[in-house]
Parts: structure tokens; C-alpha cells; sequence
């Protein structure tokens, strides 16, 4: 087609646009309390890439005749019933429980949020084979279908992940999928189909970034979940085998002592609130900050 | 008639498929869209205006909705027909569509300028600075400064959303525009800008237009044809100043009879008696017969086929011979 050139006239000032990301940026940085969070979550983090020199004695230094210490000089968190340090593990658990956390619940929101854009989107037959298998799903404990796929797959930190972000993926379909129903019927979505978008492009871009909101709050919780679910696989011999720190392994580990030896489930418990909080933190911050209509 | 239609509309029908029955939204529709012109479409609520719009880009939402039958002839090509990846580089590039209510058609977590670009993007093969570019350009156009360009939908007011909605049916120079109601949801004030803006674009961008409307004041101002539609069909198609000199549909007459006139002393306004009827339960023969001063006994019995009284005016009434029988 021939197309008709009446360009208006120029503009001095070219294409200088401010990055979407920079401008979401800049929002949270005026949140205090969302600026908390990220910085104890960056503090873990430093703490689990680092662990090896923060905490050099290494998760696994039995030493017999220190066992049961209660918080000193030495072993600042104490130690447990094997003379391990407290903080040396909590330190090295980090690693593990960081990640099991956040790649579960990324397993989830991908797997969860897709299938639910899919079912909210199309409706009828695809909505009806997706949710009643994700039905399926949630009518088995969630624990129980983790234990029934490590079982299946065996244990070890990657079966752990998949594990707990299966069973998690419900939750997250259910939640996209009710949000994209009510976005479906806007004029907006029906605008971007008048110009010309496909499927694929009004999902990704019109769709799921309206409905994030949601699964942000909801994922900064799950991860939450998904290492109390960890911990559980754990604890009953399913999850980490017994020498890795791990924080949920850690607290049942320590359930035997707690009365006379409280230190060695505080501190893993700490570390778990702490984690759990700072998510929150910044799981409110960024929700506000990618709203552009709170913006200021 | 030397002309040929941009777009042309024959025998469309389009029904709504519900449990509580089968709306028949449209029957038997004819339209005809000639280059460089601007076509009102005129009609009652629920007379099929915004089904009509929709069937035009095949965005009629299925289901329940369904094009039953009929053609919709884009430069000679059969919209209904058309793979959906086709359709697509139609949509927006050479057809676009202005929707009624700006306040709901712009994505609110998109900014206004990337919602601009997306049209451009999605048909030129630009590269992003050059649509980023241009959408700027078009910002410009309809008068918002491009400085705007990173602000969101909310910061807008009314008047300029539809501004931008103007600017994204525009971007790719379309050789249709539809505007569905667009100054409604707008107040008098705003809604007489926006009518001089679309006007001066349309000139500017040589661009057809289909401009639905239940506002006899807004045909009059930017219209070169009106079709009147009721219950689905539209019952007369002329020129402007045809229709409103002489309208010869018992529905168009009484449509003219129920605007007050400033000129006139009249007593009491001439209200056409009734309602729209039912789209699950439309009358048999000519939909407007129960409604109608002059009904005869074919009326109840026959939908009224076309009647040329002109070259560019006819009319669907048994008042009027059909062609065929003039013939």
C-alpha cells in the first residue's frame, strides 16, 4: 500500500526517552521502608555468595567438646549438638535456603502465570483443561505433592526446587487468571486488537503487566512458604541430606533441644523472618512503584 | 455512480448467540464508504452502530457474537473471509477504529508516547528510535506537547486521552478511520474541539471516515454522507443535505420531527411513538412497522428491499417502489 508522507514538521529534541525501569527506580528509592528491605536482602545476599570467608570454619566442623554453647566470643550464634556453629551455618544456609526460595517461587509465577494468562485469556475449553487439572493439583496437600515428586525424583537441591514450585503453581494460576478475565473485557485490550496486535503481544504486553500487582505480593509471601515447605521436605528425610545447612533443616533439627538450648532454633528462625520480611518490604515497595497511578 | 466504494458492506448479518436466545444485532446491512468521504452512521442505542464498527475490522467478540452471513469488501477484498494474520496488518495500518470512551481504551500502565509506538512498530519496519520518533511527531500533531510523551494515561484529562486514542488510529495512516462515538464520553466544550481536530486530520491525512454517532448536531458538522440505521439495518442512505432536506423514511422524518427547532415556534415536540424493538424478538417484515404512521398490510409481512430514489440517496420502505418493480 502507498502510503501518504506528511510527516509533521520535525522536532528538534530526538527520540530522548527516560527509561521505564530507571523511572520505577527512582520510585522505590522514595520508599524508606521498601529501601530497607532490599538492603537486609542485599546483606543476605552478600552474606550467601560470601559465606566461605564470613564464616570460614565451613557448615560441617564438628567439634565435640563445644557442643551446646550458648552465644559467645567465639561462636556468636553458639553451638549446636554436634559443636557446630550456629552462625556458620546459618551463614552457609543462606545459600541454600536464598535460592531454594526464590527458584521455587520463580518456577512458580512463570509455570502458574502463564498457564492462568492462558485460561483467563481463551476461556472455554483451554480454561476448562487447564483449571480443572490445576484443581487436580490443589486438591492433593501441597506437601504431599512435594513429597510424592521428590520421592519420585529423588532428592537433592534442584528435585527440592521443582518440587516446591510445582505444587505452588495452582495458587499463582488461579490468581493471574481471575485478574486476566477482568482485564479480557476492557476497552483497551479490545483497542490494541483494533490495532492489529496478535494474542501472544496483547498477553505479554497488555495483559500480565496489569496484572502483576497481584503476583508480586502473592511471590514475596510464596517464597516464604516455599522454604517452610523446604524445610519440611527436610525434615522428614526428603529434602537436603543431613550435613547441609539448610534453615528449615535447621529449626527441626533443633526442635529436640529448644528447651534447655533455645539458641540453635532462634537464630535459624531469625534468619528466616528476616528473609521473609525484607520480601515483604520490598514486595509492597515495588508494587507501588510499578503503579504508575501512585506515582508521587 | 463513477466511484467506487473504499469499503462496502452487502447483506451483513450478525446475531449474538446467547442462552437467553439469539440477538439478531444485525440484518441485512448495507453500507458503502467512498474515498476522502465521511459517512455518519446514525442511530438509536442498541440499533447495531458499534456491531457494525466492529464487524467492519471482524473484531464482532466470538462468542457469543458471529458473523452469519454477509461480505464486508475492503478495496475488493472480503473481510469475513480473510485469514486472521491478513486481518491483522489491516487492522490499525489501513482500517483503524476510534472507541467511544478514552478514559478505557489506553492501556493505564503504559505511557501514552509507547502506546503510540506500538501501532507504529507493529506495521513499519522502523526501527525503534525512528518510532519513537514519530510518535512524538504524532503527539505533536493533536496538540499535546511531546514532552508528555513518558506520562501515563491517568495525567491526562478526558479531552486529551482522546487525543492520544485520535493520534494511535492515526499513526499509520490509515485509509479508513472509525470513529465509534468518539465524543460521547466528552463534555460540549471538549467534544466541539475534538470534532474541528478529527475534521482538520482527516483532511490532512486523506483519510476516509465512519463516524458513528446518535448526534444529529455532529452529522451536520462533519459529515458528507449519513446512513440512518435502525434495528440493524440501515433503512436510508443519502447526502447530507439530502437527508436533512428531505428524508423520506417514516423513521428519519420523525427522527427530524423530535429536535427542537430554534426557528420555530412549535408547541409540543413530535416524539416517534414506542421503542427500539426487542433484538431477540424482532417484528416480522419491516422492523419499523409497529412503529410506523404509514404501516400498510405488506409492512407486517415483508422486509422492505432498496429503493434508489437518487443516485446517492435510497431508502428501505414499502413507500417507496423498489427498484426491481420500477424496472
Amino acid at each position: 500500500m502507498e502510503k501518504k508522507n506528511n510527516t509533521p514538521a520535525p522536532t528538534q529534541q530526538v527520540a530522548q526517552k527516560r527509561n521505564q525501569w530507571k523511572e520505577v527506580w527512582r520510585r522505590l528509592r522514595q520508599n524508606k521502608m521498601a529501601m530497607v528491605g532490599l538492603a537486609i536482602l542485599i546483606i543476605l545476599a552478600l552474606a550467601a555468595i560470601f559465606a566461605d570467608v564470613i564464616a570460614p570454619n565451613g557448615f560441617d566442623n564438628q567439634v565435640i567438646k563445644d557442643r551446646f554453647q550458648t552465644p559467645n566470643s567465639t561462636h556468636w550464634f553458639g553451638t549446636d549438638n554436634l559443636g557446630r556453629g550456629v552462625f556458620d551455618r546459618v551463614i552457609h544456609g543462606a545459600r541454600v535456603s536464598l535460592s531454594i526460595g526464590i527458584i521455587s517461587v520463580s518456577i512458580a509465577i512463570v509455570f502458574g502465570g502463564l498457564l492462568g494468562a492462558l485460561a483467563g485469556f481463551y476461556g472455554g475449553r483451554v480454561d476448562n483443561v487447564i483449571m480443572r487439572s490445576m484443581d487436580i493439583l490443589l486438591a492433593i496437600p501441597s506437601i504431599l505433592l512435594a513429597i510424592s515428586i521428590v520421592s519420585a525424583l529423588g532428592g537433592g537441591l534442584f528435585n527440592v526446587m521443582l518440587a516446591v514450585g510445582i505444587s505452588s503453581i495452582p495458587g499463582y494460576a488461579r490468581i493471574v487468571r481471575a485478574s486476566v478475565i477482568t482485564l479480557k473485557g476492557q476497552e483497551f485490550i479490545e483497542a490494541a486488537r483494533a490495532i492489529g496486535a496478535n494474542d501472544s503481544r496483547i498477553i505479554m504486553k497488555h495483559i500480565i503487566p496489569n496484572s502483576l500487582a497481584p503476583i508480586i505480593v502473592q511471590g514475596t509471601l510464596g517464597v516464604a512458604g516455599a522454604i517452610l515447605s523446604a524445610a519440611g521436605l527436610s525434615f522428614i528425610g526428603l529434602g537436603l541430606s543431613p550435613p547441609n545447612p539448610e534453615w528449615g533443616a535447621m529449626l527441626s533439627g533443633g526442635r529436640d533441644y529448644i528447651r534447655d538450648h533455645m539458641h540453635m532454633t532462634l537464630f535459624p528462625g531469625l534468619m528466616i523472618m528476616a528473609t521473609i520480611f525484607a520480601l515483604n518490604l520490598l514486595g509492597d515497595g515495588l508494587r507501588d512503584a510499578l503503579d504508575p497511578k501512585l506515582k508521587n | 455512480m463513477t466511484k467506487k466504494p473504499l469499503l462496502e458492506i452487502k447483506n451483513l448479518h450478525v446475531h449474538y448467540i446467547t442462552n437467553e436466545g439469539t440477538v439478531q444485532a444485525i440484518n441485512d446491512l448495507n453500507l458503502e464508504l467512498y474515498p476522502g468521504e465521511t459517512l455518519g452512521l446514525v442511530g438509536e442505542t442498541g440499533a447495531g452502530k458499534t456491531t457494525t464498527a466492529l464487524a467492519m475490522m471482524r473484531l464482532v467478540p466470538n462468542p457469543p457474537g458471529k458473523i452469519v452471513s454477509g461480505e464486508v469488501l475492503y478495496k475488493g477484498k472480503n473481510l469475513v473471509e480473510m485469514k486472521e494474520a491478513d486481518l491483522r496488518k489491516i487492522r490499525g495500518n489501513q482500517i483503524s477504529m476510534i472507541f467511544q470512551d478514552p478514559m478505557t481504551s489506553l492501556n493505564p500502565i503504559m505511557t501514552v508516547g509507547d502506546q503510540i509506538r506500538e501501532g507504529i512498530m507493529l506495521h513499519q519496519k522502523v526501527d525503534k528510535a525512528t518510532a519513537t520518533k514519530r510518535a512524538m511527531d504524532m503527539l505533536e500533531v493533536v496538540g499535546i506537547p511531546m514532552e508528555r510523551y513518558d506520562e501515563y494515561p491517568h495525567q491526562f484529562s478526558g479531552g486529551m486521552k482522546q487525543r492520544v486514542v485520535i493520534a494511535i488510529s492515526l499513526s499509520c495512516n490509515p485509509e479508513i478511520l472509525i470513529a465509534d462515538e468518539p465524543t460521547t464520553a466528552l463534555d460540549v466544550t471538549i467534544q466541539a474541539q475534538v470534532l474541528q481536530l478529527m475534521e482538520n486530520l482527516k483532511v490532512e491525512f486523506d483519510t476516509s471516515m465512519l463516524m458513528i454517532t446518535h448526534d444529529l448536531g455532529v452529522v451536520a458538522k462533519v459529515c458528507d454522507h449519513v446512513a440512518i440505521m435502525y434495528a440493524g439495518t440501515v433503512i436510508e442512505h443519502a447526502q447530507k443535505h439530502k437527508l436533512y432536506r428531505t428524508p423520506k423514511h417514516p423513521y428519519t422524518i420523525g427522527l427530524f420531527e423530535s429536535i427542537p427547532n430554534v426557528h420555530e415556534t412549535t408547541e409540543r415536540l413530535k416524539p416517534i411513538i414506542g421503542l427500539m424493538p426487542d433484538p431477540t424478538d424482532l417484528p416480522t417484515g419491516c422492523t419499523f412497522h409497529p412503529r410506523c404512521p404509514h404501516a400498510m398490510d405488506i409492512c407486517k409481512v415483508e422486509f422492505p428491499e432498496v429503493t434508489h430514489l437518487s443516485d446517492e440517496h435510497w431508502v428501505r420502505c414499502h413507500l417507496y417502489p423498489a427498484d426491481k418493480e420500477v424496472e
